[in-house]
């Protein structure tokens, strides 16, 4: 059985991530829980607490039939990619992704009523409602999706930072994926040329334990994910993924360390999604119990309104912010309801950029 | 007795070479292994060793002959204890085989290739109506014309990069890329791992970053396993984001039989990519073609399949001698006019169907031949109005029937061309087996002129 994310004790705060096994290689700095000021811890929260209600309410919208097809949700992970692209220079890095892409796209400032609308298939969608969940992109962003093909994301990513290093723009990738798609061929495959030509980009793992239905433990021979670029001498590092503040820290040393133009990082990110793999996944394979036992130990937002707390910060603040989000969630799909679906012409449009 | 040496073949497709450089004398001893000479095929530069002990003889071509046939006497070698005199032929002083003074029961029996027939030398009839008039023509292969493109392309814009197994400094698997590394330096035409998949993703995540990858598959059949990325990352992402991410990327290098490589190796796949939308598939014929056609597959903002063929890589065609010749990609172009019956092919088939046609006309069969040149977006126009005229239309293409371009334009010219029809479409195509090795099965296997002519004469009941 796989176990849930352990959440890091009163006692071993100081570092924010498991100890680099021994070993004479280089690597990057070891992380340290980011130091953030209570107007930034604000900020993580609102941007986390959006992710949870906006996916709730995606979730209430497919289960009323408003939204088809696959939709992955992303409960339970907020802190990653909150943390992670908090650190990132939205000027000059790229992010790419997997199918499960809700939650990166709303921590990169993207309005939440194109990616509501896109979900429900409208003309007003981010994807002018032909992408649909898994196909969302935002150029103006530095975002290029939302990627459907398991993997595909890796190499894709590896080719946004050969970019960066071709343009010497000094941008660096970050590319996320699943333990699923840890398992996939391109991804090895992307790690040697990554490291070979020393290119700048993060492999970020969201190890939220399970490959749809497969645990880590049951599809994976090395189950420590972090590992998995060493033989391509890829550090790694492995986090706390349920805690903004320590992964946040990672990706700063994660950073510092492409930035230098020392090649790639690969960063485990140990998380946990409430929900199943998308809407149809009844979720059999594991129990209601470890389900709540993460949600009563480990919840991310949960966490972080306890140091919120601890720094002064008042439950009626919690509550206006609740209101706030809750109010921009109910306008999205207010919006995403209402928006008129696509021009019927425009099924024949972009298909091609240009006219032969 | 004395043992003649000849000119190796040093790669499938070697039919000549340069004898470069002799690397010993006459009168050395030589034992197996020692390096005789250096020979230059069309791809490489290669040593030629020795194979048996003796004494060199006599050396039959001088050092810096070009055009030495394969199979042509080059020295000869005296075992241990023999005479060194021989009884080899003359010295030839040129490229010529000397073939009066080679018994042929002493040949060995060459085992000819089923490229062999596909190899024709067949040449338009008309000039490209897309080059002006009084152009002035330079001859170059198509690897040279394919080589000129990327690298006057390259010269353009800098967003352009060259990406490959052995691209850089082996100067291409196939010598297309060759000089590119020289010229542009290691940042812009890399040398990959053979990981198709991977740099197939890598190319079309670089592209979706704003540059203009053009992407080297060794050979296509390799492509297979990079053909998730060509359809579901490059093909899709246009409209999957409504407009918005673009991957402007090329994918070229040979495609179709090669000669003796067997059936892993040898294989069309433009119907496939012929039939995704997203994509622009081209496959040219001829040097001119190639050069036009790749300067503006680079230049689109579309995902390209560039389907070359390795066959005609050594071909030497007229290609104009413009500062920027570019080609209309999405237009056919005919290549002999004729008004009996309409041949269509694309790529190596271009040149069998030309040939077909000039033994038709001295059958009083007028055959019009087009060639596609692009196979999505299909120029169906050019092939309708053609059918209008000549009422009879055969397709040949060098790859299987089933499911092919051929197959396509059948139903083209059925639903939209069947009131001009006076005979039922016919195709000639490969027969529908993996390739075989063997080298009369391949020749079985594969289209050929006398089936283009057959199936011409059927369509016009000449049979």
């Amino acid at each position: 059985m796989a176990k849930a994310p352990a959440r890091a004790s009163a006692a071993s705060k100081k570092t924010a991530s498991t100890p680099s096994p021994v070993t004479n290689r280089e690597g990057p700095r070891d992380p340290v829980p980011y130091d953030a000021t209570p107007a930034e811890l604000e900020k993580f929260y609102r941007e986390m607490l959006l992710i949870r209600r906006f996916e709730e309410k995606a979730g209430q919208l497919y289960g009323l039939g408003l939204i088809g097809g696959f939709c992955h949700l992303y409960i339970g992970q907020e802190a990653v990619a909150v943390g992670l692209q908090s650190a990132l220079d939205g000027d000059k890095d790229s992010v790419i992704t997997g199918y499960r892409d809700h939650g990166h796209m709303l921590a990169y400032g993207i309005d939440p009523k194109v990616i509501m609308a896109e979900l429900t298939g409208r003309a007003a969608g981010i994807s002018r409602g032909k992408g649909g969940s898994m196909h969302m992109f935002s150029v103006e962003h530095k975002f290029y999706g939302g990627h459907g093909i398991v993997g595909a994301q890796v190499s894709l990513g590896t080719g946004l930072a050969f970019a960066h290093k071709y343009r010497d723009d000094g941008g660096v990738a970050m590319s996320y994926f699943g333990d699923g798609a840890s398992n996939q061929g391109q991804v090895y495959e992307s790690f040697n040329m990554a490291e070979l030509w020393k290119l700048p980009i993060i492999f970020v793992i969201e190890n939220n334990q399970y490959a749809m239905g497969t645990s880590v433990n049951r599809s994976s021979a090395e189950d420590q994910l972090y590992r998995r670029g060493e033989s391509f001498r890829i550090p790694g590092m492995q986090v706390d993924g349920m805690d903004v503040l320590a992964v946040r820290g990672a990706a700063e040393a994660a950073l510092e360390w492409v930035r230098a133009g020392k090649g790639p990082v690969l960063m485990e990110l140990k998380t946990y999604r409430y929900r199943g793999h998308s809407m149809s996944d009844p979720a059999k394979y594991r129990s209601r119990e470890e389900v709540q036992a993460v949600r009563d130990k480990s919840d991310a937002l949960e966490h972080l309104k306890k140091v919120m707390l601890d720094a002064g910060i008042t439950e009626e603040k919690f509550k206006d912010i609740d209101k706030e989000i809750r109010a921009i969630v109910a306008e999205s799909a207010d919006f995403a309801e209402s928006a008129p679906e696509p021009e019927l012409p425009d099924l024949y449009s972009d298909v091609l950029v240009e006219q032969y | 007795m004395a043992i003649e040496l000849k000119m190796p073949a040093l790669s499938p497709t070697m039919e000549e070479g340069t004898l470069a450089k002799w690397l010993v004398k006459e009168g050395d001893t030589v034992k197996s292994g020692d390096i005789l000479a250096e020979i230059e095929t069309d791809k490489a530069t290669m040593e030629f060793e020795a194979i048996d002990e003796g004494t060199i003889g006599q050396i039959l071509i001088a050092e810096g002959t070009d055009n030495v046939k394969v199979g042509t006497v080059i020295a000869t070698i005296t075992g241990e204890g023999e005479e060194a005199a021989t009884p080899a032929p003359a010295p030839a002083p040129a490229a010529e085989a000397p073939k009066a003074d080679t018994p042929k029961e002493e040949t060995p029996k060459n085992a000819e290739s089923g490229t062999e027939q596909l190899a024709v030398k067949a040449k338009a009839a008309v000039a490209d109506p897309a080059i002006p008039e009084g152009t002035a023509m330079i001859r170059l292969t198509v690897r040279e014309a394919l080589r000129d493109a990327m690298a006057e392309e390259m010269r353009a814009d800098d967003r352009v990069f060259v990406m490959g197994e052995e691209v850089a400094e082996y100067q291409g698997a196939y010598k297309v890329t060759q000089g590119l590394l020289d010229e542009f330096g290691a940042r812009r035409v890399i040398d990959t791992p053979i990981t198709e998949y991977g740099f197939a993703g890598l190319g079309a995540g670089a592209a979706m970053g704003g540059l203009k990858p053009v992407i080297e598959f060794m050979t296509f059949n390799f492509a297979m396993q990079a053909i998730d990325h060509i359809i579901n990352s490059a093909a899709k992402t246009n409209y999957m984001s409504g407009g918005q991410m673009r991957c402007p990327i090329v994918f070229r290098g040979p495609n179709g039989a090669a000669s003796r490589v067997g059936a892993q190796h040898s294989q069309n796949f433009a119907p496939w990519y012929a039939s995704v939308p997203g994509l622009i598939v081209i496959s040219p014929y001829d040097a001119a073609d190639a050069k036009g056609l790749l300067k503006a597959a680079i230049r689109s903002e579309d995902p390209v399949v560039f389907l070359e063929n390795e066959l005609l890589y050594g071909r030497s065609f007229d290609v104009p001698d413009l500062d920027d010749h570019v080609l209309p990609i999405g237009q056919a172009r005919i290549m002999r006019p004729g008004s009996d019956v309409t041949i269509v092919s694309y790529s190596i088939g271009v040149g069998l169907a030309l040939e077909a046609a000039d033994q038709l006309a001295g059958e009083g069969i007028d055959a019009e031949v087009i060639d596609l040149r692009t196979l999505r977006p299909l120029d169906t126009a050019t092939v309708l109005a053609s059918l209008k005229k000549t009422n009879h239309l055969v397709v040949v293409e060098e790859g299987w029937p089933t499911c092919s371009i051929a197959s396509e334009l059948a139903m083209v010219a059925m639903e939209q061309g069947f009131d001009d029809l006076d005979a039922p479409v016919m195709r000639v195509c490969n027969e529908d087996v993996p390739l075989p090795y063997a080298a009369n099965l391949e020749k079985a296997a594969l289209v050929d002129v006398p089936r283009v002519v057959k199936a011409v004469k059927a369509v016009r009941n000449r049979a």
